[in-house]
């Protein structure tokens, strides 16, 4: 049997000349009929060029199929080279044989068309389908990628859905017109674990419905064992190994595949956890560094015409805990769950509504700056002003803290970069010569210059590329050992949390529902959000697992006026592990 | 001197900045003096002489040297142009950046004011300016400012908005860096590439509307000489001598396309995903 899909030595190059700037050098691949194909890689290698060279999509980026061959056998049986078909067989091809699904779904519709409207524009285009008939459809359509309530949703705009229902929406124009093979760039990292174990689930689904063929891209390795029957591994626009999904996890050939594996964090279940831990009960009680206690953030929701208070968005509610010198205490939790805004609470950010926080200043060791808080963002392209040279970045909390371009801030800037693995003469170049991960060392080496006692780390990692997310995270560590730090790590990945917590606090909507050690929490999770989120986490050995598909949402935040929380019921479980009540209504369990 | 060759190397660059710089010569040695006449002296007996070696552009009713007092109007024009453009950048950047910083109260009472001015024709709003304090040099450098600011302040404010929101700005606030500091190394900073086309693009128009108030006997005074003064002496003369008109409108026309053109390529070269290709 021939292959659905061919790809011979394609080899894709951009600018004025494709051939000197090639950015795919030769991949060839087979995907046949019902077979899912892993494209795996990291930023710059070149997977998205490949699969956009598919549908062509890659000629209004500006890139140049320079040679190879992509032979489709179509639906009648007849094979097309789409490396050299016609704009119009293209149209014809794409949507009704192709389908592709992207990494952003916010970005992916139209915002001022309703999401009925775009899905049946995909019926009228392939099928000639018009009025109830599309409607009807469209319906169909939706009730096949399992959003409930179908038909109501058909009149909604883009903006009134969730992210994870956005990408079901997406799937369902991809799939349309029974397009016989899915392109799937990257589908699930925009978005939280939970919703991203939800699509996964779904896909997997309609492929066995279907009997499509699959082509899913993705950076993150441990996500494809639990959808693909082949992998290709790509590096530098070379596939460096491609093979079935078994041999490719367990015995990986090249050196390249076995650093994925490997370097990457995968999640282990709270075995991976750190054990140097400080905190222990039979010594004295140490001071913390920072202690948080009923903290609570609220924004107004005002209605009518007079702006009257109707209520407010309780965004954090009554968050407290301890974080003791030289401890990392990781807050996990979905978008929306209040873990960024406690964050910028603490940081004076966002104003908090009520509770305090305290950092208390240690006398100990070297003289610690009045702001013992200081924050490294999540985005490094964000969070360093393009146009000031690296010397000002570093200078300005010195400055800012009242103190001076001196030698000593000087000495400090040289220290701190060494320190954070930069070249020496980084000091006089601008942001932009920096790579991603580089700039994050510089975030950080900012955040030390005024000496801090905690460092709040707001998804600081997550943004990178998961080898350089590795040398990060372990220079996080080695940072906080010398100076003794005190990390708040605001993060959605648990294999990333599981490497650099010693505790962790698990907040849902706006609260804090379980906390305490990290191999406790991950290793034996009791409330029912922490089980879900850490049944959601893919990992390597879960292969083919079957996922529950759950369409559960996130509850609303929005209270009445006056609505106070009655108090926290917490369980105790072992010594530093606690987790909160369940009230019926916020969760029920699955089943 | 880096902006200098990249403008030299940008073919619409290359034409606008030799313009430019011409004109800067001939304004510069309009005010200084260095014409081939004195731009006020009359000759009664060479009066609308045609354009010959002494006199190269002619001479006009009065039997002033026409290419004298073009240097001498140019570098009035210019004059004028640079100041009142120096006063809306300066007026619309401390507006625009309040507004953003602000917001709220601030911001709406600030924009409802710009959308008001910018709601009248440039020419008019500078007309009623003039008509309110009266005809004069410094009255048109302030009507034609006034007439500019409300466009700096919107070039001002969007992006500031923009910036005001961006991750390097909270950095600094958890530094506790003062609102002076983040204003100017955060905001200002990034905003030099948009202002530098924003002007460039400004003394055009302005440049223009100077032309035209003059024209209309309520900018620059006789027997002081600016172009679109000189325009409007000529008018009744069109016939018997167009050398009048013909090189003070040439003159008006080549300065805002050097301009124009100048500032086209500035925003090419300033804008940073252009610069991205070509470090």
């Amino acid at each position: 049997m021939s292959p659905f899909l061919s790809v011979r030595d394609l080899r894709v190059g951009f600018g004025r000349d494709p051939e000197i700037n090639p950015v795919v050098r030769g991949v060839s691949f087979d995907v046949a009929a019902g077979e899912t194909l892993a494209i795996v890689g990291e930023s710059g290698s070149g997977k998205s060029v490949t699969v956009l060279s598919i549908n062509r999509l890659v000629d209004f980026g500006g890139g140049r199929i320079v040679s190879g061959s992509i032979k489709l056998t179509r639906a009648d049986n007849s094979i097309l080279d789409l490396t050299a078909a016609t704009e119009l067989q293209l149209t014809k091809v794409r949507g009704a044989e192709i389908g592709m699904i992207f990494q952003e779904p916010m970005t992916s519709l139209n915002p001022v068309l309703s999401i009925g409207s775009q899905i049946e524009e995909s019926f009228r285009l392939h099928r000639g389908l018009t009025g109830k008939q599309a409607h009807a459809a469209a319906k169909d359509a939706l009730d096949r990628v399992r959003i409930p309530d179908a038909l109501r949703r058909l009149n909604y705009y883009p903006n009134q859905l969730s992210g994870g229902m956005l990408q079901r929406v997406m799937i369902a124009t991809a799939l349309a017109c029974n397009s016989r093979l899915l392109i799937a760039d990257e589908p699930t990292t925009a978005l939280d674990v939970t919703v991203q174990a939800q699509i996964m689930a779904l896909l997997a689904e309609l492929k066995r419905e279907t009997g499509m063929s699959m082509i899913f891209i993705t950076h993150d390795i441990g996500l494809v064992a639990g959808i693909a029957d082949r992998v290709m591994v790509m590096q530098n626009g070379l596939a460096v190994e491609q093979g079935e999904l078994n041999q490719i996890l367990d015995r990986p050939q090249h050196p390249y595949t076995q650093h994925l594996l490997h370097a990457v964090p995968h999640f282990a279940s709270g075995q991976a956890a750190r054990t140097d831990g400080k905190r222990s009960s039979e010594a004295a009680p140490a001071v913390p560094a920072l202690r948080v206690d009923g903290l609570t953030v609220r924004f107004p929701v005002t209605s009518g015409i007079f702006r009257r208070p109707a209520g407010a968005v309780h965004a954090v509610e009554g968050v407290d805990f301890d974080l003791m010198p030289g401890e990392t205490l990781a807050i996990v939790g979905e978008s929306g769950s209040g873990k960024s805004t406690t964050a910028r609470a603490i940081l004076g950010l966002t104003k908090s509504t009520r509770g305090t926080f305290s950092a208390i200043t240690q006398e100990t060791s070297a003289r610690r700056s009045q702001r013992p808080v200081q924050m490294v963002f999540q985005n490094p392209y964000a969070s360093l002003n393009p146009r000031l040279s690296v010397e000002s970045i570093l200078a300005e909390p010195v400055i800012a803290a009242g103190g001076r371009l001196d030698g000593r801030t000087r000495e400090r800037m040289s220290m701190l970069i060494e320190r954070v693995g930069l070249p020496i003469n980084s000091l006089d170049r601008y942001p932009h010569e920096f790579s991603g991960g580089q700039r994050q060392r510089l975030c950080i080496a900012r955040a030390l210059m005024l000496n801090p006692a905690v460092v709040v780390l707001d998804e600081a990692v997550s943004a990178l590329d998961v080898s350089v997310q590795a040398k990060v995270l372990e220079l996080l560590v080695d940072l906080q050992r010398e100076f003794n730090l005190a990390y708040l790590f605001i993060s959605h990945d648990m294999a990333v949390v599981e490497r650099i917590a010693h505790r962790i606090a698990v907040m849902y909507a706006g609260q804090i529902v379980e906390i305490g050690r990290a191999a406790a929490v991950l290793a034996n999770p009791q409330h029912s959000y922490t089980q879900r989120l850490i049944a959601a986490v893919p990992t390597v050995s879960r292969r083919k697992e079957h996922f529950e598909l759950d369409t559960r949402q996130v509850p609303s935040l929005v209270r009445r006026l006056g609505f106070e929380p009655g108090p926290a019921d917490w369980t105790h479980f072992g010594a530093d592990h606690k987790a909160r009540a369940e009230a019926p209504t916020h969760l029920q369990t699955a089943g | 001197m880096r902006i200098l060759r990249a403008i030299f190397g940008h073919t619409s660059g290359r034409i606008g900045g030799i313009i430019v710089m011409l004109y800067l010569v001939i304004a510069l040695l309009g005010l200084m003096g260095f014409t081939p006449h004195d731009p006020l002296m009359q000759n009664r007996l060479d009066r609308l002489h045609s354009p010959t070696i002494t006199y190269w552009m002619g001479t006009d009713l009065f039997g002033r040297d026409v290419a004298s007092r073009l240097m001498r109007g140019v570098g009035q024009s210019f004059t004028v142009a640079f100041l009142s453009v120096a006063f809306a950048s300066l007026a619309g950047t401390v507006l625009g950046l309040a507004a953003a910083w602000f917001g709220h109260r601030m911001d709406g009472i600030i924009m409802r004011l710009m959308d008001v001015l910018l709601a009248f024709p440039a020419i008019l709003l500078a007309l009623l300016v003039v008509a309110i304090v009266g005809p004069g040099t410094w009255t048109s450098i302030v009507a034609i400012g006034i007439v500019y600011t409300p466009i700096f302040t919107r070039v001002v404010r969007g992006p500031a908005l923009s910036l005001k929101a961006r991750d390097f700005v909270d950095a600094a606030r958890t530094f506790g860096s003062s609102r002076t500091y983040i204003l100017t190394r955060h905001l200002l900073l990034n905003l030099v590439a948009p202002l530098t086309v924003q002007i460039t693009l400004a003394l055009a128009w302005a440049l223009l509307t100077e032309a035209g108030l003059s024209f209309l006997g309520l900018g620059t005074q006789p027997p002081a000489s600016s172009l679109g003064l000189m325009l409007s002496d000529s008018r009744n003369l069109m016939e018997t001598a167009p050398w009048l008109l013909i090189f003070p409108g040439l003159a008006i026309m080549v300065s805002i396309l050097g301009f124009n053109l100048l500032g086209d390529a500035l925003r090419d070269i300033l804008d940073p995903r252009m610069r991205r290709s070509n470090p």
